[in-house]
């Protein structure tokens, strides 16, 4: 069990990938302010959590994801789906609810996936994507895929029993599966320390026999290479392993929450000092890998893409409310059967409850 | 046609379409060496071994879940839970994530799982291990819920919920196990579509409409009116979700009475969604007010007389059909 939040990532990437992170990170950064700002516009409803100060954590973990893996991650997702290369339109226009989001309305800000690039799924119940995610892996192992399962989840999801359930299994299948911690400190207005019996997450994974480590979350390359080697290790070995990214979140649970009366004011300043995006950028910039201006044009491009996100999102049309059922099951056979169930009569006796079918 | 337990014909459907698709695995505890608890899955894991037939530590809300997970990637997982009571610790995996995942994810992604479970009781089981729970989630949108009352319907529906692309619970009951009955030999490819009642029994006084064991209760009670020269029509629903209402509806309106008998509690169950359904539906047909019947609205108690007094009996069955033939005058 290593214990590397002390170690120093020395920089062995080249221009491409020192690009390719940052502008990553500024996206979801971006992304974020922007949503938050239409939030508050009114034009994205119910919950609504943001990544602000995590870009590193989702970034990071998810660059080393091959073609073949699965991505899983909890209702804070819109970083995970920006960093697994969804188009930055099609989330906004799931958060504003339209036809053109990532899942057709159905889903909002919790609920994003892009199944083309094995992204499974944000999931509202805290821990509930963990069980899922080791069947994927299962699958997997059960395929013979050379592949492997990343899976996010915030700390407090470490004390509900589905969080012990899936490690177990996981570890007793030896399934190719990554389990990332990404701990914020906080989940809502309750801190690690006050809900778990032991605080450093990563040392749980003891209790399965499975690796567990804890990396600085707001240092990309750091990040980067635990769970490159973590997947790395799950997809040729098939073991799994426990990765705890340190983070914090800069604004509140959701939009909805200031995020200030459970936290000092020094506390939230010393993490905005740290901040995953200007210090890696200052790292970049100072190795030679790219200078200033190359940060400058991606900060233009990304603020271009969101904007046009917006543009995109705004104008596009809401879901068709004759489309309300369409979804509820997926087999072909649905109509058929589900017609007779429809509220209130046999089938036939109101024609007007059977129009939904066609 | 071949006779056989109401166990064998579940056993004969899983073997078969473990060895028509790859894809089709089995996963529960006691599965696999120990044959199932109800030894529903006998010579199995001997057969196909531990990869097709996975036995699981006593984690349900876990390896539903992983279910799940892994019919998300394609695969067909019947998931067995020991009996139905001990699927409450995993009722989040199964109504927060198995039933909302098609529409939830905008229709991008499918669950073709299948939940077998057995409840019902009658064996002094106790409190604790002696449910009938299906009405649960035959409440939840975006789950299909059957319960086979005979082998035949077992061996087709099984192998139907096993084709079919949503998921399924799957509800067996612990009487039955042992009831024997015919089943189509030799033609593998049998199914019985999800979501159509049957007319069980013909008869133009009265329609019981019943699911899973009461069926068998039914029919008793009906041979037993028979005798006072009044005819039951026994309607089995053999499927929850989607509800063939109109198989029902056709019965009210040659039978004129309804009772609906169901193993699980009366209140907020079958008979009541029933009720309300053929009360708009057969308004002028019915002869009189729609009765129903179910366990007295206790927690099953242990001591024979007691159990026997919660249990939704043929003797409560048949007193419930008496007086609504008596107060339409037919008795
Ligand atoms: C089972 C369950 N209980 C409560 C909630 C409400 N809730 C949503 S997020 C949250 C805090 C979770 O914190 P954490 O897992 O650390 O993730 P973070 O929000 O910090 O990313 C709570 C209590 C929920 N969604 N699910």
């Amino acid at each position: 069990m290593a214990r590397a939040e002390e170690r120093t990532t020395a920089l062995e990437i080249d221009p491409a990938d020192a690009r390719r992170l940052y502008r990553v990170m500024a996206l979801i950064r971006r992304f974020e302010e922007r949503t938050e700002e239409q939030y508050t516009r009114a034009r994205i409803g119910g919950y609504c959590h943001l990544a602000i100060g995590e870009e590193a954590a989702h970034a990071g973990a998810i660059d080393p994801l091959r073609e073949d893996d699965y991505l899983f991650a909890s209702y804070r997702d819109h970083g995970t789906a920006l960093a697994v290369g969804s188009p930055t339109a099609a989330v906004m226009a799931e958060l504003f609810g339209k036809s053109t989001g990532v899942a057709g309305g159905y889903g909002g800000s919790m609920h994003l996936l892009d199944v083309e690039r094995h992204f499974l799924g944000g999931w509202g119940i805290v821990g509930g994507q963990l069980p899922i995610a080791v069947g994927a892996a299962l699958a997997l192992d059960y395929t013979e895929a050379d592949a492997a399962v990343l899976c996010q989840f915030g700390e407090a999801a470490t004390n509900i029993g589905a969080f012990h359930e899936a490690l177990n299994l996981a570890a007793i299948w030896n399934l190719p599966i990554v389990f990332q911690c990404i701990n914020n400190l906080y989940g809502m207005g309750t801190s690690v320390t006050q809900a778990s019996g032991e605080p450093e997450q990563w040392k749980r994974a003891a209790a399965y026999g499975m690796h567990g480590e804890r990396v600085d979350g707001n240092d990309v390359l750091a990040v980067r290479e635990a769970s490159g080697r973590l997947l790395d290790q799950a997809r040729a070995e098939r073991r799994p392993a426990l990765l705890e990214t340190m983070t914090y979140r800069i604004r509140g649970h959701s939009v909805a929450d200031a995020g200030k009366v459970y936290r000092e004011r020094d506390e939230i300043e010393q993490w905005r000092s740290r901040d995953p995006i200007t210090s890696f950028a200052q790292r970049i910039v100072e190795a030679g890998l790219v200078d200033e201006s190359e940060l400058e044009e991606m900060r233009q491009e990304v603020e271009v893409e969101v904007a046009e996100a917006i543009k995109e999102a705004a104008a596009a049309p809401a879901p068709d409310p004759a489309q309300l059922y369409a979804h509820v099951y997926g087999d072909e056979a649905r109509g058929e059967q589900f017609a007779r169930m429809d509220a209130g009569a046999p089938f036939g006796e109101r024609e007007e409850t059977r129009s939904w079918r066609t | 046609m071949a006779d056989v337990t109401y166990r064998e014909a579940l056993r004969r459907a899983l073997d078969e379409e473990l060895e028509r698709d790859e894809r089709v695995y089995l996963m529960g505890e006691e599965i696999g060496r120990f044959e199932g608890s109800y030894k529903v899955t006998a010579g199995l894991w001997q057969k196909y071994g531990p990869k097709r037939v996975r036995e699981t530590p006593i984690a349900e809300e876990g390896f539903v879940g992983a279910g799940i997970g892994s019919a998300m990637l394609g695969l067909r997982p019947v998931v067995e839970i020991m009996t139905v009571n001990f699927i409450l610790v995993a009722m989040d995996m199964v109504v927060n994530h198995a039933a909302k995942i098609h529409q939830m994810f905008g229709g991008k992604v499918r669950v073709p799982l299948v939940i077998r479970t057995p409840g019902g009781a009658g064996a002094q089981l106790t409190a604790q291990h002696s449910q009938s729970l299906e009405v649960w989630f035959a409440h939840t949108p975006g789950l299909k819920v059957v319960a086979p009352s005979n082998p035949r319907d077992a061996y087709g529906m099984l192998k139907a919920a096993i084709r079919d692309d949503d998921p399924v619970l799957f509800h067996e009951n612990l009487v039955l196990y042992n009831l024997t009955g015919e089943i189509p030999d030799g033609d593998e490819d049998f199914t019985v579509p999800l979501g159509r009642a049957a007319v069980v029994r013909e008869g133009s006084d009265l329609t019981i409409v019943a699911h899973s064991f009461t069926v068998r209760r039914a029919l008793t009670v009906a041979d037993r009116l028979s005798q006072s020269g009044v005819e039951v029509e026994v309607v089995d629903l053999r499927s929850l979700r989607p509800l063939d209402i109109e198989t029902v509806a056709e019965s009210v309106r040659r039978t004129n009475r309804l009772l609906i008998a169901e193993e699980g509690w009366s209140t907020y169950g079958v008979g009541a969604e029933i009720a309300a359904r053929i009360s708009r539906a057969c308004f002028d047909d019915l002869d009189a007010p729609v009765e129903r019947v179910g366990q007295a609205e206790v927690s099953m108690p242990y001591a024979k007389p007691l159990e026997l007094a919660a249990l939704t009996q043929e003797e409560k069955i048949e007193a419930a059909a008496r007086s609504l033939l008596r107060e339409s005058g037919v008795l």
